[in-house]
Protein backbone atom coordinates (compact mmCIF):
# COMPACT_ATOMS: atom_id res chain seq x y z
CA UNK A 1 0.00 0.00 0.00
CA UNK A 2 1.45 3.34 -1.01
CA UNK A 3 0.75 6.62 0.65
CA UNK A 4 0.25 9.87 -0.98
CA UNK A 5 1.68 12.67 0.93
CA UNK A 6 -1.16 15.20 1.70
CA UNK A 7 0.32 18.87 2.24
CA UNK A 8 -1.70 20.30 5.76
CA UNK A 9 -4.40 22.44 4.68
CA UNK A 10 -4.58 25.80 6.11
CA UNK A 11 -7.49 27.65 6.80
CA UNK A 12 -7.98 31.21 4.75
CA UNK A 13 -7.20 33.54 7.62
CA UNK A 14 -3.77 30.85 8.56
CA UNK A 15 -2.30 31.05 4.87
CA UNK A 16 -2.57 35.03 5.09
CA UNK A 17 -1.20 35.24 8.66
CA UNK A 18 1.42 32.63 7.06
CA UNK A 19 2.14 35.16 4.13
CA UNK A 20 2.32 38.31 6.20
CA UNK A 21 5.10 36.84 8.68
CA UNK A 22 6.93 35.58 5.14
CA UNK A 23 7.38 39.38 4.32
CA UNK A 24 11.12 40.10 4.70
CA UNK A 25 12.21 42.87 7.10
CA UNK A 26 14.30 44.46 4.24
CA UNK A 27 11.39 47.19 3.29
CA UNK A 28 10.81 47.96 6.71
CA UNK A 29 14.33 48.42 7.90
CA UNK A 30 14.71 50.61 4.40
CA UNK A 31 12.45 53.19 5.65
CA UNK A 32 13.66 53.27 9.51
CA UNK A 33 17.27 53.46 8.69
CA UNK A 34 16.40 56.26 5.99
CA UNK A 35 14.41 58.11 8.61
CA UNK A 36 17.79 58.32 10.80
CA UNK A 37 20.00 58.97 7.82
CA UNK A 38 17.58 62.14 7.01
CA UNK A 39 17.34 63.30 10.83
CA UNK A 40 21.23 63.18 10.51
CA UNK A 41 21.55 64.89 7.90
CA UNK A 42 19.59 67.95 9.14
CA UNK A 43 21.50 68.03 11.95
CA UNK A 44 24.99 67.64 9.99
CA UNK A 45 24.09 70.25 7.19
CA UNK A 46 22.90 72.62 10.16
CA UNK A 47 26.18 72.50 11.67
CA UNK A 48 27.86 73.02 8.46
CA UNK A 49 25.76 76.39 7.74
CA UNK A 50 27.24 77.52 10.58
CA UNK A 51 30.49 76.28 10.76
CA UNK A 52 31.13 77.38 7.11
CA UNK A 53 29.92 80.69 4.93
CA UNK A 54 30.89 79.24 1.99
CA UNK A 55 28.77 75.99 2.39
CA UNK A 56 25.64 78.35 4.38
CA UNK A 57 25.87 80.10 0.89
CA UNK A 58 25.57 76.80 -1.28
CA UNK A 59 23.23 75.88 0.66
CA UNK A 60 20.75 79.25 -0.06
CA UNK A 61 18.77 77.86 -2.90
CA UNK A 62 16.24 80.84 -2.20
CA UNK A 63 17.48 84.04 -0.87
CA UNK A 64 14.14 84.72 0.23
CA UNK A 65 14.06 81.41 2.62
CA UNK A 66 17.99 81.47 3.54
CA UNK A 67 20.45 78.53 4.16
CA UNK A 68 17.39 76.43 5.65
CA UNK A 69 16.03 75.89 2.08
CA UNK A 70 18.92 73.74 1.31
CA UNK A 71 19.40 72.28 4.86
CA UNK A 72 16.11 71.04 4.64
CA UNK A 73 15.80 70.60 0.73
CA UNK A 74 18.68 67.83 1.04
CA UNK A 75 17.74 66.63 4.24
CA UNK A 76 14.24 65.86 2.48
CA UNK A 77 16.27 64.42 -0.16
CA UNK A 78 18.39 62.26 1.85
CA UNK A 79 15.71 60.57 3.69
CA UNK A 80 13.64 59.49 0.23
CA UNK A 81 16.72 58.63 -1.53
CA UNK A 82 17.99 56.68 1.10
CA UNK A 83 14.95 54.79 1.74
CA UNK A 84 14.32 53.85 -1.95
CA UNK A 85 17.84 52.78 -2.54
CA UNK A 86 17.89 50.51 1.21
CA UNK A 87 14.52 49.19 -0.02
CA UNK A 88 15.72 48.14 -3.34
CA UNK A 89 19.11 46.74 -2.09
CA UNK A 90 17.18 44.62 0.81
CA UNK A 91 13.89 44.39 -0.61
CA UNK A 92 14.11 40.23 -0.23
CA UNK A 93 16.47 40.61 2.38
CA UNK A 94 16.13 40.13 6.70
CA UNK A 95 18.12 42.82 8.77
CA UNK A 96 17.76 42.15 11.98
CA UNK A 97 15.41 45.04 12.88
CA UNK A 98 16.07 45.60 16.33
CA UNK A 99 19.79 46.73 14.93
CA UNK A 100 18.69 48.66 12.10
CA UNK A 101 16.26 50.29 14.94
CA UNK A 102 18.82 51.04 16.99
CA UNK A 103 21.31 52.76 14.75
CA UNK A 104 18.31 54.58 13.36
CA UNK A 105 17.47 55.57 16.99
CA UNK A 106 21.50 56.77 17.52
CA UNK A 107 21.23 59.10 14.24
CA UNK A 108 18.33 60.34 14.78
CA UNK A 109 19.66 61.73 18.76
CA UNK A 110 22.79 62.63 16.59
CA UNK A 111 20.57 64.93 14.03
CA UNK A 112 18.85 66.23 17.07
CA UNK A 113 21.60 67.76 18.80
CA UNK A 114 23.29 68.87 15.58
CA UNK A 115 19.47 70.88 14.97
CA UNK A 116 19.63 72.23 18.59
CA UNK A 117 21.11 76.42 18.70
CA UNK A 118 23.51 75.92 21.49
CA UNK A 119 25.14 72.93 20.17
CA UNK A 120 25.81 74.35 16.64
CA UNK A 121 26.58 77.48 17.93
CA UNK A 122 30.00 76.01 18.95
CA UNK A 123 31.09 75.84 15.65
CA UNK A 124 30.31 79.57 14.94
CA UNK B 1 -13.45 91.43 11.03
CA UNK B 2 -10.10 91.36 8.48
CA UNK B 3 -7.10 88.57 7.66
CA UNK B 4 -3.99 89.54 5.81
CA UNK B 5 -3.17 87.16 3.08
CA UNK B 6 0.21 86.36 5.82
CA UNK B 7 -2.29 85.79 8.42
CA UNK B 8 -4.45 83.84 6.83
CA UNK B 9 -1.18 81.39 5.78
CA UNK B 10 -0.10 81.78 9.51
CA UNK B 11 -3.39 80.34 9.97
CA UNK B 12 -3.95 77.37 7.81
CA UNK B 13 -0.23 76.32 9.34
CA UNK B 14 -0.99 76.53 12.91
CA UNK B 15 -4.52 75.80 13.26
CA UNK B 16 -6.32 73.92 10.10
CA UNK B 17 -3.38 71.78 9.21
CA UNK B 18 -1.19 71.96 12.52
CA UNK B 19 -4.15 71.40 14.92
CA UNK B 20 -6.15 68.39 13.46
CA UNK B 21 -2.62 66.77 13.10
CA UNK B 22 -1.46 67.04 16.65
CA UNK B 23 -5.20 65.90 17.63
CA UNK B 24 -5.03 63.00 15.15
CA UNK B 25 -1.86 61.90 16.84
CA UNK B 26 -3.69 60.81 20.02
CA UNK B 27 -6.07 59.03 17.96
CA UNK B 28 -3.65 57.11 16.46
CA UNK B 29 -1.68 56.40 19.76
CA UNK B 30 -4.65 54.73 21.16
CA UNK B 31 -5.40 52.76 18.00
CA UNK B 32 -1.68 51.67 17.66
CA UNK B 33 -2.02 50.51 21.01
CA UNK B 34 -4.85 48.60 20.85
CA UNK B 35 -4.32 46.86 17.93
CA UNK B 36 -3.39 43.40 19.84
CA UNK B 37 -4.49 40.20 18.47
CA UNK B 38 -5.27 39.57 22.06
CA UNK B 39 -8.05 41.64 22.32
CA UNK B 40 -9.73 41.93 18.82
CA UNK B 41 -11.31 39.45 16.58
CA UNK B 42 -9.49 39.50 12.89
CA UNK B 43 -12.35 41.12 11.47
CA UNK B 44 -11.60 43.96 14.29
CA UNK B 45 -8.30 44.02 13.49
CA UNK B 46 -8.90 44.07 9.99
CA UNK B 47 -11.04 46.93 10.19
CA UNK B 48 -8.29 49.24 12.66
CA UNK B 49 -5.39 48.03 10.33
CA UNK B 50 -7.57 49.96 7.41
CA UNK B 51 -8.05 52.96 9.46
CA UNK B 52 -4.63 53.11 10.76
CA UNK B 53 -3.27 53.20 7.01
CA UNK B 54 -5.73 55.77 5.78
CA UNK B 55 -4.78 58.22 9.22
CA UNK B 56 -1.02 57.53 9.53
CA UNK B 57 -0.35 58.35 5.61
CA UNK B 58 -2.72 61.19 5.96
CA UNK B 59 -0.83 62.22 8.70
CA UNK B 60 2.16 62.30 7.41
CA UNK B 61 1.16 64.31 4.14
CA UNK B 62 0.09 66.67 6.62
CA UNK B 63 3.35 66.84 8.29
CA UNK B 64 4.69 67.77 5.29
CA UNK B 65 2.17 69.80 4.30
CA UNK B 66 2.97 72.17 7.58
CA UNK B 67 6.53 72.32 6.85
CA UNK B 68 6.96 73.07 3.46
CA UNK B 69 3.89 75.59 4.00
CA UNK B 70 6.23 77.29 7.02
CA UNK B 71 9.69 76.94 5.11
CA UNK B 72 8.27 78.27 1.60
CA UNK B 73 5.50 80.52 2.71
CA UNK B 74 5.85 81.96 5.94
CA UNK B 75 9.33 81.83 6.67
CA UNK B 76 10.39 84.82 3.98
CA UNK B 77 7.75 86.92 5.42
CA UNK B 78 9.29 86.06 8.83
CA UNK B 79 12.53 86.92 7.54
CA UNK B 80 11.82 89.95 5.45
CA UNK B 81 14.93 92.65 5.54
CA UNK B 82 12.41 95.35 6.57
CA UNK B 83 11.93 96.95 10.06
CA UNK B 84 8.56 95.24 11.21
CA UNK B 85 9.39 91.88 10.25
CA UNK B 86 9.07 89.59 12.89
CA UNK B 87 13.16 88.57 12.81
CA UNK B 88 13.92 92.31 12.45
CA UNK B 89 11.56 93.27 15.64
CA UNK B 90 13.14 90.01 17.47
CA UNK B 91 16.51 91.02 16.64
CA UNK B 92 16.22 94.81 17.72
CA UNK B 93 16.11 94.77 21.09
CA UNK B 94 18.43 92.26 23.77
CA UNK B 95 14.88 91.01 25.67
CA UNK B 96 14.07 89.25 22.70
CA UNK B 97 16.88 88.29 20.73
CA UNK B 98 16.71 84.78 22.47
CA UNK B 99 13.04 84.16 20.41
CA UNK B 100 14.43 84.21 17.26
CA UNK B 101 18.44 83.19 17.68
CA UNK B 102 17.14 79.95 19.97
CA UNK B 103 13.28 79.49 19.58
CA UNK B 104 12.86 79.97 15.93
CA UNK B 105 15.86 78.68 14.56
CA UNK B 106 15.48 75.58 16.81
CA UNK B 107 12.03 75.45 15.83
CA UNK B 108 12.31 75.33 12.06
CA UNK B 109 15.10 72.88 11.96
CA UNK B 110 13.91 70.46 14.33
CA UNK B 111 10.57 70.39 12.76
CA UNK B 112 11.34 68.62 9.57
CA UNK B 113 11.89 65.76 11.57
CA UNK B 114 8.32 65.04 12.29
CA UNK B 115 7.34 64.30 8.64
CA UNK B 116 10.06 62.25 8.29
CA UNK B 117 9.37 60.13 11.39
CA UNK B 118 5.91 60.00 10.88
CA UNK B 119 6.39 58.82 6.89
CA UNK B 120 8.33 56.24 8.28
CA UNK B 121 5.73 55.28 10.94
CA UNK B 122 3.20 55.13 7.68
CA UNK B 123 5.29 52.97 5.73
CA UNK B 124 5.56 50.52 8.57
CA UNK B 125 2.23 50.67 9.42
CA UNK B 126 0.83 49.98 5.52
CA UNK B 127 3.97 47.45 5.00
CA UNK B 128 3.17 45.45 8.00
CA UNK B 129 -0.97 45.69 8.77
CA UNK B 130 -2.13 43.26 10.82
CA UNK B 131 0.93 41.69 11.48
CA UNK B 132 1.18 44.45 14.08
CA UNK B 133 -1.18 42.96 15.97
CA UNK B 134 0.65 39.63 16.65
CA UNK B 135 4.00 41.33 17.10
CA UNK B 136 4.89 43.38 19.79
CA UNK B 137 8.20 44.33 18.81
CA UNK B 138 7.05 45.68 15.59
CA UNK B 139 4.55 47.64 17.29
CA UNK B 140 6.82 49.70 19.86
CA UNK B 141 8.81 50.31 16.83
CA UNK B 142 5.92 52.11 14.88
CA UNK B 143 4.95 53.82 18.24
CA UNK B 144 8.60 55.10 18.68
CA UNK B 145 8.76 56.61 15.76
CA UNK B 146 5.30 58.09 15.98
CA UNK B 147 5.58 59.30 19.65
CA UNK B 148 8.64 60.72 18.14
CA UNK B 149 7.29 62.67 15.09
CA UNK B 150 4.44 63.94 17.95
CA UNK B 151 6.87 65.09 20.33
CA UNK B 152 8.63 67.06 18.44
CA UNK B 153 6.00 68.42 16.52
CA UNK B 154 4.87 69.77 19.88
CA UNK B 155 7.71 71.26 20.60
CA UNK B 156 7.31 72.65 17.19
CA UNK B 157 4.21 74.12 17.56
CA UNK B 158 4.49 75.32 21.03
CA UNK B 159 7.57 77.69 20.07
CA UNK B 160 6.30 78.42 17.24
CA UNK B 161 2.88 79.67 19.03
CA UNK B 162 5.33 81.38 21.42
CA UNK B 163 7.45 83.06 18.79
CA UNK B 164 4.38 84.61 16.89
CA UNK B 165 3.16 85.68 20.42
CA UNK B 166 6.27 87.25 21.14
CA UNK B 167 6.20 89.01 17.18
CA UNK B 168 3.22 88.13 15.20
CA UNK B 169 3.23 88.13 11.30
CA UNK B 170 1.10 90.77 9.92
Amino acid sequence: MTTVYDPPRLEPDEAAIAAEDARPSGPAAAVVLAAGLGCFALGLLTVLTVASGGFSDAMTFSERVGDLAGVTSIATIVFFASWIGLALAWRRANPALPRVAAAAGLLIALGLVGTFPPFFNLFD
Amino acid sequence: MHFTEREIFALVHGLLIGGPFLLAFAGGLVALDGLRADYMTPQGIATQVRRLRLGTSVMALMAWLIVLIGTWILLPWYREDTPDSPRSILLSSPDTRDWHEFADVWKTHVAYMSPILATAAAALVVYYGPRLARDRSLRNLVLALFLGAFAVASLAALIGSLVTRAAPLR
